[in-house]
């Protein structure tokens, strides 16, 4: 393998790990409240607005089932407007960013969701605000699912990340689009897609090892 | 018979119930639902009081209103004086930080050790950690859990993780606490023994205990006072004592004949005729208690009717500290025998109560 063949998949890679951590990352800082508001905002729950709730909800549905090589595409005026440009990594991080936070929402409200009504209870009666029963009851609990959750994001932003690379975006996705498929590099491609699943493999045993550690639920005596 | 629960002055209650009602509106496939209906009820301070009814009776509810939990829809909850409803969200607040809760499945944070578990509700009450370490302590030695500060809920038995649940009650040092069926969850040896932990709070510490169980058996062997509440309305109330001794509604008594001893043995009940024919002997239950239980009553029955006496079922048990009896016998249907009968138990002062007839 030529040393110039490597330096690109060197740069593909961190081009890669770099969209998916910023993406990842404020994709989650913005998911996170909104998942906890959505599991906590229904009616006669800690935070009641059921109509907000609903329409908080409809909003995260639409952009999950907007597929995400359109929303790439949709949004190239904002992602204009925020980075400056349409094409590269630095743009590509836009829409990564947009997809995640409906992503992390739905996951969060479920792990939120699977907490123990009977712990919500106890919390009310010991005199807990609402803002304590959240940062003390729903997300210590939820921790090793929220755990799971990030995992399953970062997971599929690493997917994501390649297919940006169709559009222009960088990384190992583009790599694999301009010279495995484009130029015809059946190697280019294969070491594309090993480094993919090596880092895929790396961030689930990572997340999994993590929450086992946060699960104090089935540990026996 | 006299109705203690009435006689508490107000100012001697720890909780008073004045004539509330709830009624749940009609949501999805549910209607309208009313869970209880003009219920007033005295809790004396210091008393350990007994709610017991069958599932969907309303006791939950009941117990609820307590802390605010749930929110009456007519009538007033007071406790230690204080309008519950009449409270805006601070002010709830305040009050359940000084009443503490205990559930039937713990309510346990699965992610906190023992230790943080009953620190938690001094935690929500912005108390330093030093304070906190100092109080917690001393709870997790009252509770007898000391050795297990380190561990979590997962690795605890049921009766020690109801004990993690008592402590974290009493750790903000509440005067009253509601038990919602605490042991219900619980074998029968672990409910004692969480029965007992109870008693001994409540001596101890002078804490007042409302629980709220369909067990008998918890009644019987913790509380001063009872209140049988069914479909939403209170049927039954005063001393334990009394009101296990004299039940006069007819779910107290099925409630009551779920215990050991009460229960005549399968053979007979199936026997048993509503009807009396001739040659039939009659089937009675006697409770006794106080001085009659310590007087040879049946030989002295069987003298004074003439005629012989079989006993059935029995069983003698202690219920608030008070040795009391049951004992089911048969004895002749002929008018004559049955007056004598009858006379006799109204000498002695025995509560009678026929159970039928049997060929």
């Amino acid at each position: 393998m030529s040393p110039d063949l490597l330096m690109l998949i060197g740069k593909a890679t961190l081009d890669t790990l770099f969209m998916v951590a910023v993406a990842g990352l404020v994709g989650s800082l913005v998911g996170l409240p909104i998942g906890i508001f959505l599991a906590t905002s229904g009616k006669g729950e800690l935070f009641p607005a059921p109509n907000v709730n609903r329409v908080v909800g409809l909003a995260v549905n639409a952009a999950r089932s907007t597929p995400f090589i359109i929303l790439v595409v949709a949004i190239i005026p904002f992602t204009r407007l925020v980075t400056g440009t349409s094409i590269g990594t630095k743009a590509a991080i836009v829409p990564l960013t947009i997809a995640t936070i409906p992503f992390v929402a739905r996951l969060v409200e479920a792990a939120i969701r699977d907490v123990d009504k009977g712990l919500i209870e106890a919390a009310r009666a010991m005199g807990a605000t609402p803002m304590q029963i959240v940062s003390k009851v729903l997300l210590a609990e939820s921790r090793p699912a929220l755990t799971l959750a990030l995992t399953m994001t970062v997971v599929s932003l690493i997917g994501y990340s390649a297919m940006v690379g169709a559009v222009g975006g960088g990384g190992l996705g583009d790599l694999g689009i301009r010279y495995g498929y484009q130029r015809f590099r059946p190697d280019v491609m294969l070491i594309v897609v090993v480094v993919l699943i090596v880092l895929v493999q790396l961030v689930q045993s990572a997340g999994d090892r993590l929450a086992r550690r946060f699960d104090k639920r089935s540990r026996k005596t | 018979m006299t109705n203690p629960v009435a006689e508490i002055s107000p100012k001697d209650a720890a909780v008073v119930f004045e004539s509330v009602s709830k009624r749940f509106a009609a949501s999805g496939a549910n209607g309208a639902f009313t869970a209880l209906d003009n219920v007033s009820l005295t809790v004396a301070r210091g008393s350990i009081t007994g709610i017991i009814g069958r599932s969907g009776a309303g006791k939950s509810t009941l117990i609820r209103l307590v802390n605010g939990l749930e929110k009456p829809s007519s009538g007033r909850v007071l406790v230690d004086g204080v309008d519950v409803g009449a409270l805006d969200e601070a002010g709830l607040r305040s009050l359940r930080r000084s009443v503490g809760m205990i559930f039937q499945h713990f309510n346990l944070l699965s992610s906190r050790t023992v230790f943080g578990n009953v620190a938690l509700p001094l935690e929500i009450a912005g108390m330093d950690r030093g304070a906190i370490e100092a109080r917690v302590r001393p709870l997790l030695d009252l509770v007898g859990l000391a050795d297990k500060h380190g561990r979590y809920p997962a690795e605890l038995s049921g009766g020690q993780k109801q004990r993690v649940g008592i402590a974290r009650a009493l750790a903000t040092e509440p005067k009253l606490l509601l038990s919602d069926e605490a042991t219900s969850a619980l074998d029968p040896e672990t409910t004692q023994a969480i029965l007992a932990l109870l008693r001994r709070i409540n001596a101890e510490l002078g804490l007042t205990v409302l629980l709220i169980t369909h067990e008998m058996e918890v009644v019987k062997a913790v509380t001063s006072d009872v209140a049988v509440i069914d479909r939403g309305e209170i049927i039954e109330r005063g001393h334990t004592f009394d009101v296990f001794t004299h039940p006069r509604h007819g779910t107290t008594r099925a409630l009551l004949s779920g215990l050991p001893g009460s229960k005549l043995p399968e053979a007979i009940a199936r026997g048993l005729k509503p009807e009396a024919a001739a040659g039939d002997r009659v089937v009675v239950r006697l409770t006794f208690f106080g001085a009659a239980a310590e007087r040879p009553l049946i030989s002295q029955l069987i003298k004074s009717i003439g005629a012989e006496v079989n006993i059935i079922a029995g069983t003698i048990d202690e219920i608030g500290g008070r040795p009391y009896g049951s004992l089911v016998v048969a004895y002749g249907g002929d008018a004559e025998t049955s007056g004598k009968a009858e006379r006799f138990f109204a000498e002695n002062g025995l509560v009678t109560e026929v159970l039928g007839h049997v060929a």
